[in-house]
């Protein structure tokens, strides 16, 4: 086996056998929750119940209820997809461009990326379809005559490539993130004692034996799809940003959207994937797996994502000066000095201006202020998004109908439940899930384990003294 | 008892590619190799021939490309041009631009699904299968080469030597 460096710090700490690797991973699926886990499920499910509850009364009700109006039709809902659909590049950049890359780090992180990847998108999608307000013509977007005649659905707009963007994101992901563990699966089946639990990893592992042909194929298969996923992750937010940048709106109509876009969402969705692992490798007890050399990878990400979006929003501001045209202007003007301001400066502050302090390598490997600024972040992408649609809506073309925005309950009800949603099916993936690949982590142990990292230097000084 | 497999455990994926070897060149044919990880170099050393699953992601992926093609000029050229916003729909080839996106994402979506279905079926994995994977401890810690003694030209004493040379820490028999 091909040895790593000295320099480079071991990526699993300890000195671990294979066998301690299934254990340590298989420890939360087998062993019973702590208090501090049902207390978060308790919390996590009555939002996700209360998120339910309001879209039950959206539903009934009608979209009336949201604070929308004439001028501002699109806000909290379509800044709550925008957020939701960005968190979840994470997950397919860690797992797919990262596996093109060789990035060996990835291996601990990647399948919980990915399952905050489906989740995120899971409570993205929702916005779209609960915002048609009759959630039952739902259908209405996919490529079907509809009963009016044989009118079709638009190919020209970018709201239908969304439709065809997220929902192949959404089961690409879903296929890729499962693929990946069935072997894992396999692993947790062939260790159980429980029959009631080793049927339910019987089914889930689909049969898998682990045999040289399977392995084969599995690697091509993961490699080709992680081939495939790495545009297509770029063409989601792509696309996403399309939804904006082919209107007529001033502040949206810019052709930096794209890029800016794709940026901003690997920005945000790192700043997720530090808040949920920080916190999931210390109950989980998964700290010799996730260590601080991966929160500072992660770290790095953010600064080099983070920039991105930094010059785009200074970019974005020169060009609309430059630009000549009055509308544009005035939509950046509106931005930073109007009414709401205050959201323009929390965007600026949080993704511009914070994210430039992890350059100082002390505070990029320290948790607990990484922790704290992965929330900063989380809070500045939110309100990006925000910033964008209301800031360029509520005051158009026609200072006849311009207006402010202000949420209901609804609005926050909705959004809160999905916080829940999403909590709940991460505290659930993380009890009854191989948190951490497995099958994949064990192929790197005699590379970047510490023991095995040890033996070889001294295996080398050996050498050194002949 | 002549007819039972022989297992080989071995808990060293290192060593196992070289056991593999070792039998392999001696003119052994190896039934498969289990373990619980992706072993680098043992589809050389055992000779297994390359996947060529790619090509199922390829063709579905046309497949995803042409159909898309196909719906975007049926659903707007022909069958009901629409004219939204004043972009052309009259010639495909006009509107073009606006059909690449569902172009680019049906051709994703055909070819990771084809061949993610694919990988499940030609491997026999789908919900409900059975494993056959000989010893539970070979998706945790341990590694089994598998032959056919009856298929050899050795002696089946002759094989389990090789094999036990290599490193073999057991050797198991069965059906």
């Amino acid at each position: 086996m091909h040895g790593e460096s000295q320099y480079r710090v071991p990526l699993i700490r300890g000195d671990k056998t294979y066998h301690q690797i299934t254990e340590d991973i298989c420890a939360p699926i087998e062993g019973r929750a702590g208090k501090l886990w049902y207390l978060a499920f308790t919390v996590s499910a009555v939002a996700a119940l209360w998120g339910v509850g309001c879209i039950s009364y959206l539903l009934g009700t009608g979209v009336g209820v949201w604070g929308l109006n004439r001028t501002v039709n699109w806000a909290w809902d379509i800044t709550n997809f925008v957020w939701w659909v960005g968190i979840g590049h994470a997950g397919t950049l860690i797992s797919a461009v990262l596996l093109l890359f060789r990035q060996r780090w990835r291996m601990a992180v990647n399948r919980s990326a990915e399952a905050m990847t489906i989740f995120a998108v899971v409570c993205a999608g929702m916005f779209p379809l609960i915002h048609m307000g009759r959630l039952w013509v739902g259908y209405w977007t996919l490529p079907l005559p509809n009963q009016f005649g044989s009118l079709w659905v638009n190919f020209n707009s970018p709201l239908l490539w969304d439709v065809f963007a997220i929902s192949t994101y959404f089961s690409v992901s879903l296929g890729f993130w499962y693929t990946g563990l069935i072997p894992d699966f396999a692993t947790v089946r062939d260790r159980q004692v429980i029959p009631w639990m080793k049927k339910i990893y019987q089914i889930t592992s689909f049969g898998w034996s682990g045999t040289a042909k399977q392995w084969q194929r599995f690697e091509e298969v993961s490699l080709v799809l992680a081939g495939m996923s790495t545009p297509l992750v770029l063409s989601v937010h792509t696309i996403v940003s399309f939804d904006f940048a082919t209107s007529v709106i001033p502040g949206w109509h810019t052709t930096i959207f794209p890029p800016y876009f794709v940026a901003g969402a690997i920005f945000s969705g790192f700043a997720m994937v530090l808040t949920l692992l920080l916190i999931m490798r210390k109950v989980l007890k998964l700290e010799d797996y996730i260590t601080v050399g991966h929160v500072e990878s992660m770290n790095k990400i953010i600064i080099v994502t983070g920039s991105i979006v930094g010059v785009a929003y200074i970019t974005e501001l020169f060009v609309a000066y430059y630009s000549g045209v009055q509308y544009e202007q005035y939509a950046f003007l509106n931005r930073a000095t109007g009414p709401l301001a205050w959201s323009y400066w929390i965007m600026m502050g949080c993704n511009v201006i914070s994210p430039q302090v992890f350059w100082i390598k002390k505070l990029r490997t320290n948790l607990t202020f990484t922790f704290f600024m992965s929330l900063v972040v989380n809070v500045g992408m939110w309100f990006e998004r925000f910033v964008i649609i209301v800031t360029s809506l509520h005051r158009d073309y026609l200072p006849s109908s311009w207006t402010m925005f202000y949420p209901t309950w609804v609005d926050v009800g909705v959004y809160v439940g999905t916080m829940g949603i999403f909590f709940t099916l991460f505290l659930l993936f993380s009890r009854t899930f191989p948190v951490i690949a497995m099958a994949e982590l064990k192929s790197i142990l005699k590379i970047s384990g510490e023991g095995w990292k040890k033996r070889q230097k001294e295996h080398e000084h050996e050498h050194d003294h002949h | 008892m002549s007819s039972k497999l022989i297992y080989a455990v071995y808990d060293d994926p290192d060593t196992t590619v070289e056991a593999g070897r070792i039998v392999t060149d001696a003119g052994i044919k190896v039934n498969t190799v289990y373990s619980p990880f992706p072993v680098h170099g043992i589809d050389d050393a055992i000779k297994l021939p390359r996947t060529r699953i790619s090509v199922a992601a390829f063709l579905f992926g046309a497949m995803g490309t042409s159909f898309a093609a196909w719906m975007t000029w049926y659903m707007l050229i022909y069958d009901w041009p629409m004219n939204v916003g004043g972009k052309p729909s009259f010639s495909f080839a006009e509107n073009f631009p606006s059909f690449v996106p569902v172009m680019f994402e049906l051709t994703i979506l055909l070819g990771a699904h084809g061949m993610i279905w694919t990988f499940f079926f030609i491997s026999g994995i789908l919900p409900g299968a059975k494993n056959k994977n000989p010893d539970p401890r070979t998706t945790d810690d341990k590694f089994i080469i598998e032959i056919d003694p009856s298929k050899q030209a050795q002696k089946e004493d002759e094989i389990i030597g090789m094999l036990k040379n290599a490193g073999a820490i057991e050797i198991n028999r069965g059906e």
